[in-house]
């Protein structure tokens, strides 16, 4: 009985650790490319999930089908903000790059706020009180689809930068940049396209955590925060470190909020990542040069 | 005396004492209000002085300050609370107990060699860490917040810190004006030529044989001690202290946006970073008020804005372009100011 409440909540926390993990997957392709640390990450996980929000209220479009075209929205807003704002930041000093986007991350926050209101908001799908059963562990179907979808995206992304030529160009910049830059490579756009990428990224997940959270405006910085941890803890600039940084947090915080109280959960992972700060900086996956 | 004034231009010395005589006298000329404006930014103009301790002068980036704000903050509020000691006693365990973690924050990253970006969520970490666990400490009222008692003064209690905003008016004058002058006296002292060449290139300075490690450590407990003292200030005035405001990653970045704004590494730009930043803010408020708008975010949708441009227009801060429009630097051999 017990061992089966254990094993549902830590399925659980593996599925939802899937969707952070390819939060975390931005931030981490942001960060090994870019260089720059995003701390607006949270802040435009958000606004991917207000979107759902307008379109599942006006449309009543499925958060599964709004996976792509909302990714492209946050695709677009990446990038115009590589090209127009951080480009020019690039070899400036982290401090100044960190203000830069606190700066960005208040005007998303409050922005939201203007529009939306403080109110927690939420959709309820077809599918949203649906649950397997798998040999009596019960599982919330809408964790399920929103794990797999996590998954595909991972996917493509690893195989766009493993095979396409424009992935290797911008894993040349991330190795390289002089060298990139000898070989005639358009940096700048890279960085942008990475930018967007990464912000993408975000769309997806955030299109996917609604289907199982609710979202207000405040709560950017929680995500921001998050996805700090998990991308440390994997490893910050290695992307598969990012997918099992986010499965470990996940799991950590299930069963933290499970065995001791829900609140307490996220001292749990901000445990994890100061013992990997410290006997691992590197990270679980990342490697020894960082 | 010398070594206080050595190398000041007289028309910066002129210019400080006309700023110093001002603030003095404010609280003869302003209503409630504006002083409490005015307390407002004393205290962001302290805190991030001190923070400037350890990213201006030392290099090391901390994004969790408001752990030593919430520190000093809860152990002086529980001392008076609880046992009736006074906060001028009861900031001497807080410095150490703020110190102490900054020791045990500094120790475990400086010797696991955690440094830049990873040292800075470290820092986060630390506090979030703390908003947590306080969250979770009945014994100062947990979640729920921890009060002081107030009622209505009608004298001053210097001793135990009850009375009147133009005493603490005057007490965060002082200390800020102490903290100033502290800086300023630490830029000319080894420590702080030793901790500029750590900020420029950690592996020169080591080289020359700079014990990096120790200096580290030094900026990082002077800073979150110093820091400590913003926090009995903060509980002292506010009367309420609740985990999820006094150690939230918003209070920490609050605290530094002064300093990044007025110039990082220098000595007034914490000071006109507070006056701007505060400024900007009540002015907003006011902006809105005249004309109407009463929704949540607009003005910090335009704070943002505004922290924007100057980010991208000045890089280095308001304050150094602004010392050459004064023409304060002709002292330009040396380090300070």
């Amino acid at each position: 009985m017990t061992t089966e409440v254990v094993l549902k909540i830590a399925i659980s926390g593996v599925l939802t650790g899937l969707v952070y993990g390819l939060m975390a997957l931005g931030l981490s392709v942001i960060f090994g490319v870019v260089r720059v640390v995003n701390f607006a990450h949270g802040e435009m996980m958000t606004i991917a999930m207000y979107l759902v929000i307008v379109f599942f209220s006006a449309l009543g479009l499925d958060p599964l089908l709004m996976l792509v075209p909302i990714s492209a929205v946050l695709f677009a807003l990446g990038y115009l903000m590589q090209r127009a704002i951080i480009n020019p930041f690039i070899n400036r000093p982290e401090h100044s790059q960190f203000m830069l986007l606190v700066a960005i991350a208040l005007i998303m926050v409050n922005a939201l706020l203007l529009i939306f209101g403080p109110d927690s908001q939420g959709i309820t799908t077809s599918y949203s009180f649906d649950s397997f059963d798998i040999g009596g562990i019960i599982i919330d179907a809408g964790k399920v689809y929103a794990a797999i979808a996590a998954l595909i995206v991972a996917v493509a992304l690893f195989a766009f930068f493993r095979l396409t030529l424009t992935g290797k160009a911008i894993r040349a910049c991330a190795d390289n940049y002089n060298g990139a830059l000898v070989v005639g490579l358009d940096v700048k756009r890279l960085y942008a396209l990475t930018f967007g990428i990464g912000a993408a990224c975000v769309g997806a997940a955030g299109t996917m955590l609604m289907i199982v959270t609710d979202v207000t405006p405040a709560i950017g910085p929680a995500y921001t925060l998050l996805a700090f941890v998990i991308v440390i803890t994997g490893g910050l600039g290695s992307m598969p470190g990012a997918i099992v940084g986010g499965i470990l947090i996940g799991l950590t915080e299930a069963l933290g909020g499970f065995f001791f109280t829900p609140s307490a959960k996220t001292m749990f992972s901000f445990a994890i990542l100061v013992l990997v700060l410290l006997f691992r900086p590197q990270g679980i996956m990342g490697r020894k040069t960082a | 005396m010398n070594l206080l004034l050595e190398g000041v231009p007289r028309s910066a010395l002129i210019l400080l004492a006309l700023f110093f005589a001002a603030l003095i006298a404010a609280p003869m000329v302003l209503n409630d209000y504006l002083i409490v404006v005015l307390i407002t930014i004393l205290y962001f103009a302290y805190a991030g002085q001190c923070w400037n301790i350890m990213m201006g002068f030392a290099g090391q980036l901390s994004l969790g300050h408001a752990l030593y704000i919430g520190l000093g903050a809860y152990v002086t509020a529980a001392l008076y609370v609880k046992f009736g000691v006074s906060p001028w006693i009861g900031l001497l365990p807080a410095l150490v107990i703020a110190g102490a973690v900054g020791a045990v924050i500094g120790f475990l990253a400086f010797r696991f060699g955690v440094s830049g970006v990873y040292f800075a969520i470290l820092t986060i970490a630390f506090a979030e860490f703390a908003r947590i666990g306080f969250d979770h400490f009945p014994w100062v009222g947990g979640a729920a917040g921890y009060f002081l008692p107030v009622a209505n003064y009608t004298q001053n209690d210097f001793f135990n810190l009850r009375g009147s905003q133009t005493m603490f008016y005057y007490i965060l004058l002082a200390m800020t004006v102490l903290a100033f002058v502290l800086c300023h006296l630490l830029l000319r002292s080894r420590a702080g030529y030793y901790w500029l060449a750590i900020r420029e290139s950690p592996e020169a300075a080591e080289a020359l044989g700079i014990n990096i490690f120790r200096y580290k450590m030094y900026a990082v407990v002077l800073s979150a001690a110093l820091t400590s003292l913003g926090g009995v200030i903060f509980a002292f005035f506010y009367n309420n202290l609740f985990p999820e405001q006094v150690f939230h990653i918003s209070r920490s970045i609050e605290l530094i946006l002064g300093p990044i704004i007025g110039g990082i590494g220098t000595l007034f730009g914490p000071v006109v970073g507070a006056f701007l930043l505060t400024g900007l803010a009540e002015g907003l408020r006011e902006v809105m008020l005249r004309l109407g708008i009463d929704l949540p975010g607009v003005k910090q949708v335009f704070y943002g804005i505004c922290l924007l441009c100057v980010v991208m227009f000045l890089p280095e801060g308001v304050w150094p372009p602004l010392k050459k429009k004064l023409g304060l630097d002709r002292d330009t051999g040396k380090k300070g100011s």
